[in-house]
């Protein structure tokens, strides 16, 4: 599926929009990390937790839990929260 | 190129600042400067660290307002940089304590110079890592992490610094890889003789704030703790509650700090040891009166240096604003060189970075406007 990744981890990705597979958003997370070394820990903490300031969304429904299952014709969008002025 | 301990090399100052690194190589005479960054523009850089026992490696804490912490490591002196494989991060939760993750690696220590490769990390909350690969990968390290009486010592979130309660002032004796100290705040000062197995506490004499009991480690804020490099016996240490020395095999700290002026009072954050001789350290005051506001007393920026272990403090401000200067300097924040003359450097709050090359004689301003700087450190290349 494809999937939209905040500016703050293009160095990454080189990209905005990335490639990756899996039937939930814990499986995609880790297809991610496979690609792209190391981006999985910048956006899910140690206990397996979405850090504070970042959101997911899938089919235009924010996604709280790594076990929501995913579409492989959808769009999974990963955006840094409005946390500043 | 090789880093050098003995003095004759030319200085670099590693800055890390809220929003970015930056490195700035001096000339001969330390009064020329090239400035190289910023490196990481944007990220949040608590600690930059040159490895001493190769001159070559640098480990950056780092993490950004969104993303989740990380360490940088460069083997060519910043030229290049790639991300450790895996950063700090703790474990899962044991014995029906909460899980915890690591918000931020605060400060970075390199190992003996007989453990090639080992590097120390300090977390927010507390913890205590160790990489064996010069930075690449990390493990938690020691019991302390998930033992359930430094959990209760460690306090809730609420207990620590505004933001977040830290493990710091690693410390490795260089007689000895297996003699560890290390500092909390909150939480006190622990040592190890046995490589990090088991820890004991080292408080004794230390003063909290009036009204709480000292022998409840949370109350104890050691700010900054520093070893002797010519007098390993011996360590200094800034504290929320005063300025102290301890004398090893004594358990006990003195609290140097009450032959400081009493206008200025010996709150700060700071302790700077010089390279040789054991009985010059500086210090950099703060108001610690009503709400704290942790800037110079009266606007009045100073540095203050003893030349005999405490007992006599003198003030060292001829360069620096005579007022209306309102900064604080974060305990990372101000080191020395090993030059002949030695050289000292700070970085402020507002961005600025300041040294002196006469042991604090005169001070001169090296550089404005960064933003606000959270580590100074130096290394000597050739």
């Amino acid at each position: 599926m494809k999937v939209l990744l905040p500016s703050a981890l293009h160095s990454y990705t080189g990209q905005a929009w990335v490639e990756a597979d899996g039937a939930m958003v814990a499986d995609v997370l880790d297809d991610l990390d496979q690609r792209y070394p190391g981006i999985r820990f910048r956006m899910i903490d140690e206990q397996g937790r979405i850090r504070r300031h970042i959101r997911l969304f899938f089919d235009g429904e924010i996604v709280k839990e790594l076990s929501h299952t995913l579409r492989a014709d959808g769009e999974l969008l990963i955006v840094q929260a409005l946390s500043g002025g | 190129m090789s880093a050098k301990t003995g003095g004759d090399g030319h200085v670099v100052v590693l800055v890390a600042t809220r929003k970015g690194a930056w490195l700035y190589h001096g000339d001969a005479e330390r009064r020329a400067w090239r400035v190289d960054g910023p490196h990481f523009l944007g990220h949040i850089i608590n600690h930059l660290v040159l490895d001493p026992r190769d001159g070559r490696t640098l480990l950056a804490a780092a993490k950004t307002g969104h993303l989740g912490p990380t360490i940088f490591r460069s083997v060519d002196l910043g030229k290049t940089w790639n991300e450790a494989k895996k950063p700090p991060a703790f474990g899962p939760a044991l014995g029906g304590m909460s899980a915890r993750s690591v918000d931020h690696t605060f400060w970075l220590t390199p190992g003996h110079a007989d453990e090639k490769d080992v590097w120390y990390a300090g977390t927010s909350p507390q913890g205590l890592f160790r990489s064996e690969d010069g930075g690449e990968t990390w493990s938690p390290f020691s019991c302390i992490n998930d033992d359930p009486q430094y959990r209760e010592w460690m306090g809730s979130e609420k207990d620590g610094t505004p933001d977040g309660p830290k493990l710091h002032s690693v410390i490795v004796d260089p007689r000895d890889p297996k003699h560890l100290y290390f500092a909390m705040s909150s939480g006190g000062v622990h040592e190890s003789l046995d490589g990090g197995q088991t820890f004991s506490t080292l408080v004794d004499g230390m003063e909290v704030v009036a009204g709480f009991e000292p022998s409840t480690l949370t109350y104890h804020d050691p700010h900054c703790v520093r070893l002797c490099p010519s007098m390993p016996d011996r360590l200094y240490q800034q504290n929320h509650c005063g300025i102290y020395r301890i004398d090893r095999p004594s358990n006990r700290w003195v609290r140097i700090g009450k032959n400081m002026p009493k206008e200025v009072g010996d709150v700060g954050f700071p302790m700077v040891l010089h390279p040789r001789d054991p009985d010059t350290v500086w210090v950099f005051p703060m108001d610690g009166t009503d709400v704290w506001p942790r800037t110079s007393p009266g606007g009045r920026p100073a540095v203050y240096v003893t030349r005999d272990g405490g007992d006599n403090w003198q003030r060292c401000d001829v360069g620096l604003p005579n007022g209306q200067a309102w900064w604080t300097v974060k305990r990372q924040s101000m080191t020395v060189d090993r030059q002949e003359s030695v050289g000292l450097y700070f970085g402020t709050s507002s961005g600025e970075l300041w040294m002196s090359r006469d042991e604090g004689q005169q001070w001169d301003c090296l550089a404005r406007h960064l933003p606000e700087i959270y580590a100074v450190e130096t290394a000597e290349i050739r």
